[in-house]
Formats: C-alpha cells, sequence, structure tokens
C-alpha cells in the first residue's frame, strides 16, 4: 500500500489548499451550494484515502469535520463564522498531522485533540437530531447479522424471493448461489410458480424465487452478507435449522444483539488521545510544500518525449554515416552534429523547464496569512495576486516563501495604516498589498507592495544615529538609508508586536535572498507606501556563461553580468595608494580586479593591463572591470554547488564541468568586489 | 478480457483499485469523474464499473443512473465506492440502479473479493 501513499500525500495537501482557499472564499451566512460541496468533497477524500491507506488517525479527524460540513451542506447548518474559523484550524491541523505522517514522526496529539474538541463543540451546536453523529460515531450497524449467532456448525433454509426488477439492478441470483456454495454444501430447488404465460412473459424480469439450504460452519452474518446488496429487492428469510428453529426465537436475539452492538461501538471512540508529549508548534511546522516530488503539466512532459525521439532519430542516423564513414560523407555528418547539437539543447531546456512552477504555488499562502493577521491588528486589508502563473524553478519557490511570508507581514504590520489613520490621510480606509511576479531579463521579479505610510529616510537615519551604527553626519542617499533596515537588529517598529520583530529580521530576509543569488531592492515614498522588490534568477541550476582564460585556469563569467570587454590603455588606468587601481571609462571609474591576483593564478600570460582584456561586468548595481587574460566561448553550463562538494570559496558561486572533463568556477561578481575590496 | 471502469477523482485511490484488479488481471480503464466515466463507458463496452459517490461535474449516483438509462449498461454490475459515513447515499444509489457498494476504508483483498463477487 506504500506505494501509493506518495500520491495521496499530495492529493490531500492539494485538497488542504482547496479547503483553506475555499474557507476563506466562503460567504459567512450565504454561502453557495457548489463552494460548500467542493469543501465536503476534499475532506471526504482525504478522509476516504487516510482510511484505506491506514492513517486512521487522520481519518478520524476528518470524520468531524467531514460531518460538519455535510450539515452545512444539506443546510442543517448555517455557515457562521465561528464555523469557519474552526474548520480553517483543522485544516492547519490535518496539514500538520499529514506532514509528520509523511515524515514518519510522531504526531502532535495534544494539538489534535484540541482542535478536534473545538471542532466537536461546533458540532454539538447542530439541533439534537444529529446529536448522534456529532460525538464522531458512525451509524450504528444494522442487527442483521452480529457475531453473536455466530454458531459453528450451523445449516440454514433461506427463502428468497427477488423482485421482479432483481436483474436490472445488475445482481445475479446465479452469481449469489454461487456464492453460496463457496460457504458450505448448498441445495438449491427452484420454484417456478411465480412465471407467466408464454405472451405475457417479459424477458427483462425475474419471475424465480429459490428454497435454498445451506449446510457447514456458516455463520448468520456470511449468509446475510451475500443477499446484503440485494435487502430491499426481495423477500428473504433465513432461518437456523439445527441449533435454533423458531423465527420467534432469533428475531428476540436480534434485538438484544442490537443493544450489545451499540455498547461495543461506543466504546473506542470515547479513547481520549494520549497528550503525553505536548511539542510546540512553532518549531515542529512540517515543510508540507517541499514535497519530494513535482507535479508536471503533460504537456511539458509530451514536449520531453518529442525531443528524446528526435535525439534518437539523430543518433541512428549518426552512427549509419559512422559505420561506413568516407570522405565524402563529412557534410552529412557535420548536419547530423549541428542536429545533434540543436536537439541536445532544446532537450535540455525542457528538462530544465519541468523544474519550473508557477509562483501561485507561494502565493496561495497569502490570502489566509493575509485574512488571519488583519484579523488580528484590526486592519482592513485587500491582497491582489498578479501574475501567479509566472514560473520559477522549483528551488527557488521552495526558498522564497519565508522571505515573502517576511515581507507581507511587515507590510501589513508596519507598512498599513489602522483605517481611522488612513481615513484621516485621505486614503480609502482599506489598505491593499500587491504580490506580483514577472520576468525581466534573465531574472524573476517579485514584489510586494503596500499603499501603507511608507519608510520615514528621517526616522531611519536617527534610529541608526541612535544604535550608532552611522556616524551624526554621515551623507546617505535615500537607497542607502532604506538599506539600513537590513542591518542585523535594526528594527523601525516603535515597539515590538508579536506578528513581526519575532526575532528574524531584514537581514537573515536578504541573506536568504541573496543565499538565492538574488538581491532585494527598496523603493518607498512616505505616506503612499513602499515596495519591497526580489531579484532571483530563473534557474539555479543552468547558466549562460562566458568562459575567459586566466593563465593555464578557466573561469566562467555569468553571460547576463557581462557589459561589455575591451582592451585597455595605461594612460586611462588611475592608481590610488593602497586602494587599488581604477579604469576611467566613459565618465566612470571602474575599480579593476586582476583575477590572477585574486585567485594567485600561477603562469597569467597578461600581468601587464595593455597586454589582457577588461571585462565589465554589473551584478546588482555594482559595476567593476575584471582583468583576464583572453575570453573564450560562450555555453550554457550546469552549475554543480561547491559547497555540496568542498566547500565555500568567496568570490565562487559555483563550479562546472567543462567538455574537457576540467573543472571550471563560476564566478560571483558581487562576492569578487567585496574580496577585492578587502 | 474482462474488463473494468474505474471512476474515481482521487488519483491516490484510483491508482490503488486500478493496480489491485490490473495485478489480477483485469483491464481497467480509469475516469476522473462522471462525466469522463460516462463517455468511456460509451466508448467501450465495460464488464462492470466501480465508481466513486463523491464527484466534481457529475457525482457518482448521476453517472449509474445515466448508465443504466444505456442499453449497453442494463444488466451490467455497478458498484459504488462508499464510507461508512455515506450510508445513506446507499439507499439513493441503490435506487439510482447501483448492484452493490464497497465500504471505504477498504483493502485490496476486499476490493478483489467484492469485484470477483460480481464477475464470478
Amino acid at each position: 500500500m506504500s506505494q501509493f501513499h506518495q500520491v495521496f500525500f499530495e492529493e490531500s495537501f492539494e485538497g488542504l489548499d482547496v479547503m483553506e482557499s475555499g474557507l476563506l472564499s466562503l460567504d459567512v451566512g450565504s454561502a453557495d451550494a457548489e463552494s460548500i460541496n467542493t469543501l465536503f468533497r476534499a475532506a471526504h477524500s482525504i478522509k476516504g484515502g487516510s482510511g484505506t491507506f491506514g492513517f486512521t488517525e487522520v481519518s478520524d479527524f476528518t470524520h468531524v469535520m467531514e460531518t460538519l460540513l455535510d450539515e452545512m451542506r444539506d443546510g442543517r447548518r448555517q455557515v457562521a463564522d465561528g464555523t469557519v474559523r474552526a474548520l480553517l484550524e483543522s485544516v492547519d491541523c490535518l496539514r500538520d498531522m499529514l506532514g509528520r505522517l509523511k515524515g514518519a514522526e510522531p504526531l502532535d496529539q495534544a494539538r489534535i485533540a484540541q482542535t478536534k474538541a473545538v471542532l466537536e463543540a461546533e458540532l454539538a451546536g447542530a439541533h439534537s437530531e444529529d446529536r448522534n453523529a456529532s460525538n464522531g460515531l458512525p451509524a450504528t450497524p444494522e442487527p442483521i447479522g452480529a457475531d453473536a449467532t455466530d454458531l459453528p456448525g450451523s445449516a440454514w433454509a433461506i427463502a428468497f424471493s427477488p423482485h421482479r426488477h432483481l436483474l436490472k439492478t445488475g445482481n445475479d441470483p446465479v452469481r449469489m448461489f454461487r456464492e453460496l456454495a463457496g460457504l458450505g454444501d448448498l441445495k438449491v430447488a427452484v420454484d417456478l410458480r411465480g412465471v407467466p404465460n408464454f405472451f405475457d412473459l417479459d424477458p427483462e424480469e425475474c419471475y424465480l424465487s429459490w428454497k435454498l439450504t445451506l449446510t457447514g460452519d456458516v455463520g448468520r452474518d456470511d449468509v446475510a452478507e451475500v443477499f446484503d446488496w440485494v435487502e430491499n429487492d426481495c423477500d428473504l428469510a433465513i432461518y437456523p435449522l439445527l441449533k435454533h428453529d423458531s423465527a420467534a426465537v432469533v428475531a428476540e436475539q436480534r434485538q438484544g444483539e442490537a443493544e450489545a452492538v451499540k455498547t461495543i461501538q461506543a466504546a473506542p471512540f470515547q479513547i481520549i488521545p494520549n497528550s503525553a508529549e505536548p511539542t510546540a508548534h512553532e518549531d515542529a511546522k512540517p515543510a508540507a510544500k517541499s514535497a519530494g516530488s513535482i507535479r508536471v503539466d503533460i504537456a511539458k512532459i509530451d514536449h520531453l518525449i518529442n525531443m528524446v525521439g528526435e535525439l534518437v532519430i539523430t543518433q541512428s542516423m549518426l552512427s549509419l554515416v559512422g559505420e561506413r564513414f568516407e570522405a565524402g560523407k563529412l557534410d552529412q555528418l557535420r548536419n547530423g552534429l549541428t542536429q545533434l547539437e540543436r536537439h541536445t539543447r532544446e532537450l535540455q531546456e525542457s528538462v530544465m523547464n519541468i523544474r519550473m512552477l508557477p509562483v501561485s504555488f507561494v502565493f496561495s499562502r497569502f490570502p489566509r496569512l493575509v485574512h488571519d493577521l488583519s484579523t488580528k491588528l484590526g486592519k482592513k486589508i485587500e491582497l491582489k495576486l498578479i501574475g501567479e502563473n509566472t514560473e520559477v524553478d522549483k528551488t527557488v519557490v521552495e526558498l522564497l516563501a519565508d522571505p515573502l511570508v517576511h515581507l507581507v507581514r511587515n507590510s501589513l504590520d508596519h507598512g498599513i495604516e489602522m483605517p481611522q489613520v488612513r481615513l484621516a490621510a485621505g486614503k480609502p480606509e482599506t489598505g491593499t498589498v500587491t504580490l506580483q511576479a514577472y520576468h525581466r531579463g534573465g531574472n524573476i521579479v517579485i514584489e510586494v507592495k503596500d499603499d501603507g505610510q511608507g519608510l520615514d529616510g528621517a526616522k531611519l537615519r536617527a534610529k541608526a544615529v541612535e544604535k550608532g551604527l552611522i556616524g551624526a553626519d554621515a551623507a546617505l542617499s535615500e537607497r542607502q538609508l532604506y538599506d539600513l533596515i537590513f542591518l542585523p537588529g535594526f528594527s523601525t517598529a516603535d515597539k515590538l508586536t508579536d506578528i513581526s520583530g519575532r526575532g528574524v529580521g531584514m537581514d537573515v530576509v536578504r541573506r536568504n535572498i541573496q543565499a538565492l543569488g538574488g538581491n532585494i531592492e527598496i523603493a518607498s515614498e512616505l505616506g503612499k507606501g513602499s515596495t519591497f522588490a526580489i531579484y532571483l534568477p530563473l534557474t539555479l541550476a543552468i547558466l549562460d556563461g562566458q568562459s575567459v582564460a586566466v593563465g593555464d585556469e578557466i573561469y566562467i563569467l555569468p553571460l547576463g553580468a557581462i557589459v561589455e570587454s575591451l582592451n585597455i590603455s595605461e594612460d586611462r588606468v588611475n592608481r590610488v595608494a593602497g586602494k587599488g587601481e581604477t579604469f576611467h571609462l566613459r565618465s566612470q571609474y571602474l575599480p579593476i580586479i586582476r583575477l590572477h591576483r585574486i585567485f594567485q593564478v600561477p603562469g597569467a600570460k597578461a600581468t601587464k593591463l595593455t597586454d589582457g582584456l577588461l571585462v565589465v561586468v554589473e551584478s546588482h548595481g555594482v559595476r567593476c572591470g575584471l582583468f583576464v587574460d583572453d575570453l573564450l566561448g560562450q555555453q550554457q553550463v550546469v552549475i554543480k554547488s561547491l559547497e555540496a562538494n568542498y566547500r565555500r570559496i568567496d568570490g565562487v558561486s559555483g563550479a562546472t564541468i567543462l567538455g574537457d572533463g576540467s573543472v571550471a568556477l563560476i564566478l560571483d561578481i558581487p562576492g569578487l568586489v567585496a574580496l577585492a575590496n578587502q | 478480457m474482462t474488463s473494468i471502469l474505474a471512476v474515481d477523482d482521487s488519483a491516490s485511490m484510483r491508482q490503488m483499485v486500478c493496480f489491485t484488479l490490473k495485478g489480477a488481471g483485469y483491464d481497467v480503464v480509469e475516469a476522473v469523474d462522471g462525466v469522463d466515466g460516462l463517455n468511456k463507458a460509451k466508448s467501450q463496452a465495460f464488464d462492470c464499473v466501480v465508481t466513486d459517490v463523491n464527484m466534481p461535474n457529475k457525482d457518482g449516483i448521476q453517472l449509474i443512473r445515466d448508465l443504466r438509462a444505456l442499453p449497453n449498461y442494463k444488466y451490467t454490475p455497478l458498484l459504488m465506492l462508499t464510507t461508512e459515513a455515506g450510508m445513506d447515499k446507499k439507499q439513493l444509489g441503490k435506487e439510482a440502479g447501483a448492484t452493490g457498494w464497497i465500504v471505504k476504508p477498504f483493502n485490496p483483498e476486499q476490493l478483489l473479493k467484492t469485484i470477483q463477487k460480481v464477475l464470478g
């Protein structure tokens, strides 16, 4: 069964997302039937699946949710704020449970019991006729065929007269008799008296009835089970032949059994989950989103399969050429190789494409966050999501979540003002937070924008001076002032709230984004609002690179970072004692970084600036000139992590393997600049 | 080969049903909801249909009703997958023309046993 668990978990997490967004958009008081139905179906699917795949805690839990939703669906229960809140909490709790089960971690029993109690309290508010269901009890099983009559060595007499439509239910007496025969020794006597004369006969109807005797080690419930599906489609009587011979006794017994069954059934449900190890919720949040698998659009797979097909054709053509090669076939070989190159590249692109996920994977959690937070803060906030379908590498998507949550929390807490303050400032009462994703160049940009109070440069400066981070007379541009908030321990809030400022600061946000090879920029206008823009590379695994030669080494520069390459003359170079050298390029002075010096490469051919080339690069607003021996080719390189295989090196963002098998380091421009400044 | 149509909106459930039935030598076709199921049932004759009850677009009860109305499916065993809480659906299903039901949660053996019961 475990082979289906992966799909079950994925599907359940999706179901939870559906429930969450469904609950958030539910109109309290006048919810439409289809939305409730969708919610019900999601809970129902999780329950069915968890029961089947052996996660009984989950199915017990979802059972309560399902009952509640069922009442809402049938109109027996009004959609109230409290119910929605309880259901949202249950969604969280379920997500936690599933996350832990997936990771084979112990469940948070205290939380489960608590959430379940809240749900059950909600249920208890229903009409008294639903009380039975609200206790989490399944419907009492039908009394027929309880184990108590399971007497070995029995024999049974069965009178079976199907109603005439029986065949149209897809049931077939012959099959049922075969099943009975499998239980013991069966004797069948058919009663033909119901068959009409030939002209009145409808071949689709069943006119026969039967008297059967079954001898063997068979319990009553086994016999009854065979007729389970046709209970209302036939007249059926089952009498014991040996041990009991009076139908009345049996009927009496049934009554008693029914009582017994009820009490037995009730017992296991009264066990209260043991809350021996209540773990804190905060640090045990499962990384529900970081699934080890990925759901891929079928069109992408189709394209991939196509490309592989093309590749196979090219390969077979090439091997044909290679088998009996002669000089005249050189053109054919070249064509083949060109084709091979094209197809390989396309294949690579489509494989990379598989890793791309829409940012809606991250965005989808924000409606809930904003809903909860704005209630807590007493603010009115509308959330706008734009460009949710923009695709980003899976790793980026996963690592983006935390920084974005932090930024959105900040916007809600510090950015957007209280309703009355907004009204006084002549702004609409409801603040707007916009999350937008779009592509620009080789980057994906994700913006968190609010129309709140904006950053106060003067306040930031005062705070920084107070903390001794800058001198009282330091001249800082607006942008440099904003950048102050990225300093560790820097908070603009007058007082810390429990929403933001919970230990993790903007410095961590920036570090996380930079770890992804990205950058964050702030634009703000006092009184109008702020925009935090995150720039990230599209993918983390592949890079368009320019290889450069330095001595015997080859380094890779990200192609996107290169502005131009030029030969330089000495008269444009300025040397500042102790500060290195700069190059005067069109009204700008660029620091020159000699790669062979920084990396201490032996055997550099160009030691005089005029002998080599200066590659002007720009990254995250920093420009500099890298001095190298020569430019080599451009190629796409697959990035291998250095940290994973060796250790982190300043100025290097990763490594790649070249066509000849040697390793080349990929240069990290901002890191190099920092290194050169030391 | 005996062919079975499995209709369920849950991929994991579908996978499990399919895997079990295929393993037992049945030919299985999957459908994701009642609409899909009805279309597939029209384009190919199945010896048995197993359907979930709660599904988007067209639920299992309506699917059974629609199938029973087709000449080809007059006598075909139509089984519904239901949960113990959905037992009131049993009667609805019966009225729609269902042959019987399989109560979730079930394990592969139970499923096979039920299928063998109707297919003999």
